[in-house]
């Protein structure tokens, strides 16, 4: 077994962090105040690669790993959470389209989005559906040549300003065997916006509810069979757990960065904040659970690309502890910059209001506990994940 | 037209850098090492030439250990066709890596040299002026701009009074300046392409050249801390400071 990443790794890694050092740092308090969704920076970060890392090569992707996609998205969260974030979301639909659509879909769409001149965006839950999401009523009608859509979708990131979304939608009867996925171009009629949501963080994305009122979507575009829609939902979100959780631990560091920095520097009753064992244990504390936090996303993301058959449950317990921890260490981070870590001058408020929600969406990290206990509980099962 | 550019591998421009406690030199182990800047900036332009159509092939040249391959790599990433290290331990001074610029430059032959004005943990600045001393060829240092006519190339040169502009016959050597461009970021396809891109190894034994250190490293020390300021209530004691105190005016 061997720890270190190897040298495509470690270039992927510095030249996610220059982007993001270059490309989002210095603007990313900008975006968070002004709510702007940065499609100009973001087109940049396709031009390097960003926005295809682990769809396949033949869909005009990268091919990279799930593991190869959790280090990049850490570099690049910890220039910007929120934007970071979009981008997570933007591969885990185009890695659906490229996954489960049919052979000219893919052809159609993916090189387009991989490169990142046309953006992605996935609709579960709904205003009803959250938690729950095998409830969803948003339904899918067949008629003829297509369905038509009805309904409204929740929390959706991006929606309102970017290209085509991955949509769950009710082909059949109540329950997760119900459901089906669908391509859907934004333009097609009889799809309309709710306000941009006033969100505590993530603001460099908007986020809406969409209606879908008589729309009329080609059966060409359904990923996968009918019915097949929970099982590509829950596949897709295996691996936005972990890319969400990378955007926890990427966060967290630049909150360690900053707060290393700032112990160094600030003094008070006459020695450096550094000197003080109270705040050397907990520094140590975050840092510790820091590198725990990585090493359960980087092992998830190994599942992910063994394919792994309990890869969910690792997921499921890498995206609980790595979006504590992130949020964690961030209040701590700011804890010990004191006032000005309450300023807006200063990172540290932005770091804790985008990292917060990393534990409410891709499930709750309750729901992560439903998940883990019930892979736990089965007979046989701590034998298997060890 | 062939295009070398030298490429050095130094302590990151992001890290602090501390001197040993030995005053030998600077701390350089388990920290992030990259290309030069300047080096960057010297690979950047030299892509923008073969993209323009005036350059065929990029070849990029490092000297040092074994894992100067990486700063190699991260030239193939950003453009360049080929590579070259000339592998050694020795401590490498502005001299030795001139002489084996010198012999790698007669057996490639390229029309145009660019190497970055100096390397930042050293700061010498004299690599690219002896390359030319030693080749016998024109030199553009300190480059804003390069532009390439006929059979020669204009170099806009910083100097202290503001531009001068020179005009060289090919071959010649460029030695870049900060101004000259902007290095684009590497992509992550590229990364994967400058895998399979060819990298050479040679010794200064097998290109004959002596690089023994000349120079001889007396002391290395930290720059003297700088004196915190002090705050002053008006501009009537501002001035009193300034002409009692710092003696200016």
């Amino acid at each position: 077994m061997d720890f270190t990443l190897n040298e495509d790794q470690l270039a992927f890694q510095q030249t996610a962090r220059a982007f993001a050092r270059n490309e989002f740092a210095p603007h990313a308090a900008r975006w968070d105040r002004e709510c702007i969704f940065p499609k100009d920076v973001i087109a940049k970060a396709g031009a390097l690669g960003f926005c295809g890392l682990y769809i396949p090569e033949s869909a005009g992707g990268l091919g990279l790993t799930r593991l190869d996609a959790a280090v990049v998205f850490e570099e690049l969260a910890a220039g910007c959470t929120s934007t970071t974030a979009y981008l997570t979301i933007h591969n885990m639909a185009t890695w659906m389209i490229a996954t489960w659509g049919a052979p000219d879909l893919v052809r159609q769409w993916c090189p387009t989005l991989a490169q990142g001149t046309k953006l992605a965006w996935y609709c579960l839950t709904e205003p009803g559906a959250g938690s729950d999401a095998a409830s969803l009523r948003t339904s899918a009608r067949r008629d003829g040549r297509n369905y038509i859509v009805d309904g409204a979708k929740a929390f959706i990131s991006g929606a309102g300003a970017t290209d085509v979304l991955v949509l769950m939608a009710r082909t059949g009867d109540a329950g997760a065997n119900g459901i089906s996925a669908f391509l859907v171009p934004a333009e097609l009629p009889g799809i309309s916006y709710g306000k941009n949501e006033h969100k505590m963080g993530w603001n460099s994305q908007p986020t809406r509810v969409v209606n879908f009122d008589n729309v009329r979507v080609p059966a060409d575009y359904r990923l996968g069979e009918e019915g097949d829609g929970f099982k590509i939902a829950m596949q897709g979100l295996d691996g936005g757990r972990v890319n969400i959780g990378a955007c926890s631990i990427g966060t967290a560091q630049a909150a360690i960065n900053a707060a290393q920095a700032h112990m160094l520097e600030r003094r008070q009753f006459g020695k450096k904040l550094a000197e003080f064992q109270a705040l050397q244990f907990k520094f140590a504390d975050m840092l510790t659970e820091l590198v725990a936090a990585r090493l359960m996303i980087r092992l998830a993301a190994s599942k992910l690309d063994a394919a792994a058959h309990n890869a969910t449950a690792f997921s499921a317990m890498a995206k609980r502890f790595a979006t504590d921890a992130g949020f964690r260490i961030c209040v701590e981070a700011q804890q010990i910059f004191g006032g000005y870590g309450y300023l807006k001058d200063h990172p540290l408020e932005r770091f804790v209001r985008d990292a917060r929600v990393h534990q409410i969406l891709e499930g709750t990290n309750e729901i992560m506990r439903v998940i883990i206990a019930r892979e736990a509980l089965k007979d046989g099962a701590l034998d298997d994940l060890q | 037209m062939k295009i070398l550019v030298a490429v050095k591998r130094v302590v990151d421009f992001n890290v602090k850098v501390r001197v040993k406690s030995d005053n030998s030199g600077v701390e350089t182990a388990n920290l992030k090492m990259s290309m030069n800047p300047f080096d960057e900036i010297a690979v950047e332009e030299a892509i923008k030439l073969k993209e323009a159509g005036s350059a065929t092939e990029i070849v990029a040249v490092s000297m040092g250990p074994a894992v100067c391959q990486e700063t190699l790599r991260s030239a193939m990433a950003m453009g360049a066709d080929r590579a070259i290290l000339v592998q050694t331990e020795v401590e490498l001074q502005p001299l030795a890596v001139a002489k084996l610029l010198h012999a790698i430059l007669k057996k490639e032959n390229p029309q145009l040299v660019i190497l970055g004005k100096q390397a930042i943990d050293d700061d010498s600045n004299q690599t690219g002026q002896m390359l030319a001393a030693l080749a016998n060829l024109p030199q553009g240092t300190f480059a804003s701009k390069v532009k390439l006519s006929g059979d020669g190339v204009e170099v806009t040169r910083e100097i202290d009074g503001g531009l001068e502009t020179v005009a060289l016959k090919l071959p010649a050597i460029i030695t870049t300046d900060l101004r000259l461009n902007t290095p684009r970021y590497v992509t992550l396809p590229n990364i994967m392409k400058a895998k399979k891109k060819p990298l050479e190894t040679m010794t200064p034994e097998s290109l004959g050249v002596d690089v023994k250190p000349r120079l001889k490293t007396l002391k290395v020390q930290e720059p003297p801390k700088r004196k915190p300021g002090a705050k002053v209530a008006d501009v009537k004691e501002l001035v009193a400071k300034l002409r009692s105190e710092a003696k200016v005016i």
